[in-house]
């Protein structure tokens, strides 16, 4: 259980890096950093450390779990393959490079120039944070 | 001036994790103690500072967009008072040295989150205090570490995530309707009538996240096991005025000076604040755990505030703000006595905890003024702003709301009754055995409470003339 579980993390984080991929495609760099930082990057580490918590379940269980699973969705595979193959034929997509946001104000001037007290509290909330894991899980590790 | 009830206890924060450790421990209390005493000071007496105070010299460094208006200063008020009284609990309460410091670390957090968002003039900032607030009130109610404890963490924690994702959205939508999520350009948008259904939209989402925050029915479900399964300290903290920030304030200053809320809203707002009347009022009856019938109680005078706020006329949100006011005074007075009785018993369940008057006359006195007070009393303070409210709602000609809300008002004091009369005045053979003594500080807290509740009842005039 614990493998596939982090198994999922992995995959998870795959799409994310995929994901940023894209919106750098898509000319949005700032939050393709963004994506790959804390969607692919933190909150992996945070799954990871919270399947670290769980236990292992029995061999057999986890393979008869396995035959159920394959049983009901050996089908699903095939469909998301041929549906994709027929929507990019159909479709026929051109292009994924979309026109540039407008001349709008620097996302990075707005967040350092025009946003101090939001960072301020993503300080805040990063130190509530720190307190939360020292004072509650310190103590449980001794 | 403002940038100073963000920045002073940041500042006393850090102070108080530098090297040193034992020093540090023997003076954080005064610290703490010394800097609420002083917000509680400059907020009374803003307006008689010195001149060259009031200027914001700070925001030549930090450039917060904060404002400091009438409610603010009422809210820094009853902040720096429940805060205070929370800090006397702990110091009374908390069994190692340890866990008093690390209480006063996460109280120096949720009062910068607390002043912050009192303080936030645009609809993001206030998002992330509010979530910064919360994050540190998990920890506060987890650091017991026992299974009920935690399981109220964790209903606390999933309802006010679900309240972040309905305002996230909202904040969202906002952007996309009007552009701007700055009180004062939201407020511009629903003045232009722009993109006006996109609007009132975006309000709804915002209004189920603040009535999970708030603890409103039918959004009450965390309530009574975040309330009692805390620690005293934490429980006077949170129900005396986290909830009460992070929830009712921002429903007061939002729909107060912000968006403007359609007929059908209102509707809404008003039906949900009498349900949270009469539904907690019942659902206190049937409770036999002192702190539990006490959340109840809490739902339900929060629906008061609720209900005054759909009203929408200036006198009911006179109501509605004094309501607040009261509120977290005689709420907190009524979670000491029960930290004073689970000090002294070691229990705060009604079937175990009977007759015990005479060993507790100072919080059988005092409890008996926050309960009259709660269920709106003459001349204690919550019969004040209750009437005022009820006299609202008959001028706005709400008369059916008006009867719910005076006719909740014979439930609370029936309900509230049968705990004084249990707990304290009942003649009893039994003698429960006393495991320890309430400390000085407990005691203090339950005078200067209840001296407030009844100097706020008796200075009714000079109150209503300074809110005005």
């Amino acid at each position: 259980m614990t493998i596939r579980l982090i198994r999922a993390v992995v995959g998870l984080a795959l799409t994310s890096a995929i994901l940023a991929v894209i919106m750098y495609r898509l000319n949005s760099p700032l939050a393709a950093v963004f994506e790959l930082s804390v969607c692919s990057g933190l909150i992996s580490v945070i799954f990871i450390t919270t399947v670290s918590f769980t236990q292992r379940i029995s061999k057999e269980r986890l393979r008869v779990r396995k035959r159920e699973r394959l049983a009901k969705f050996w089908l699903l595979p095939i469909i998301l393959a041929v549906a994709g193959l027929l929507l990019t034929w159909y479709l026929k997509i051109p292009d994924f490079v979309l026109a540039a946001p407008s001349n709008g104000p620097d996302v990075r001037g707005i967040i350092w120039n025009l946003r101090h007290l939001d960072l301020f509290g993503q300080v805040i909330v990063l130190l509530a944070g720190v307190f939360g894991v020292v004072i509650l899980f310190k103590e449980a590790d001794k | 001036m403002a940038t100073l009830f963000i920045l002073a206890p940041f500042l006393l924060l850090i102070i108080l994790n530098l090297p040193f450790k034992s020093l540090r421990r023997g003076i954080a209390f005064w610290l703490a103690a010394g800097l609420l005493l002083a917000q509680i000071l400059s907020s009374a007496l803003h307006q008689k500072l010195p001149a060259y105070i009031h200027p914001d010299s700070l925001g030549v460094f930090f450039s917060f967009k904060l404002s400091l208006d009438a409610l603010a200063l009422i809210m820094l008020f009853t902040i720096g008072i429940v805060a205070l009284v929370a800090l006397l609990v702990a110091r009374a309460t908390m069994a190692t040295e340890k866990h008093k410091f690390n209480f006063i670390n996460l109280l120096l957090i949720s009062l910068i989150g607390m002043n912050a968002t009192v303080l936030a003039t645009d609809l993001f900032s206030l998002y992330v205090f509010i979530e910064a607030t919360a994050l540190s009130v998990f920890v506060l109610m987890a650091i017991e570490k026992n299974k009920f404890a935690i399981e109220g963490t964790f209903k606390y924690l999933v309802l006010s995530m679900i309240a972040g994702i309905f305002m996230l959205t909202a904040i969202a939508f906002f952007l996309l309707a009007a552009q701007d999520i700055s009180f004062s350009g939201i407020r511009a948008a629903f003045l232009a009538h722009s993109n006006i259904s996109l609007l009132n939209f975006a309000v709804a989402l915002f209004l189920c996240g603040l009535f999970i925050k708030s603890g409103a029915v039918p959004f009450h479900g965390w309530v009574p096991d975040a309330y009692s399964e805390s620690q005293a300290a934490v429980s006077v903290l949170l129900a005396g005025i986290i909830t009460k920030v992070s929830g009712v304030y921002v429903l007061l200053r939002l729909f107060g000076t912000v968006f403007v809320a359609s007929g059908n809203l209102q509707n809404v707002i008003m039906f949900v604040g009498a349900a949270s009347i009469v539904l907690a009022a019942l659902a206190a009856f049937r409770q036999s755990d002192i702190k539990r019938m006490l959340a109840y109680s809490s739902i339900s005078q929060v629906g008061y505030i609720i209900l005054a706020l759909g009203c929408g006329t200036p006198l009911a949100y006179l109501g509605a703000v004094w309501h607040f006011f009261n509120h977290a005074v005689f709420k907190s007075l009524l979670f000491v006595n029960s930290a004073s009785l689970e000090k002294k018993f070691g229990s705060t369940d009604m079937t175990i905890i009977t007759g015990m008057g005479s060993q507790l006359p100072v919080t059988s006195v005092t409890s008996l003024v926050g309960l009259l007070s709660t269920a709106g009393i003459p001349p204690l303070s919550g019969f004040w702003s209750k009437l005022l409210i009820i006299i609202a709602l008959f001028s706005a000609g709400k008369i059916a709301y008006a009867a719910v809300a005076l006719l909740t008002g014979v439930l609370t004091l029936a309900y509230f009754l049968f705990l004084e009369r249990n707990v304290f005045f009942m003649r009893t053979e039994m003698a429960l055995e006393s495991k320890e003594g309430v400390p000085f500080s407990l005691k203090l807290c339950e005078v200067m409470l209840a001296v407030i509740t009844i100097a706020v009842g008796l200075g009714f005039p000079f109150i209503l003339k300074i809110l005005h």
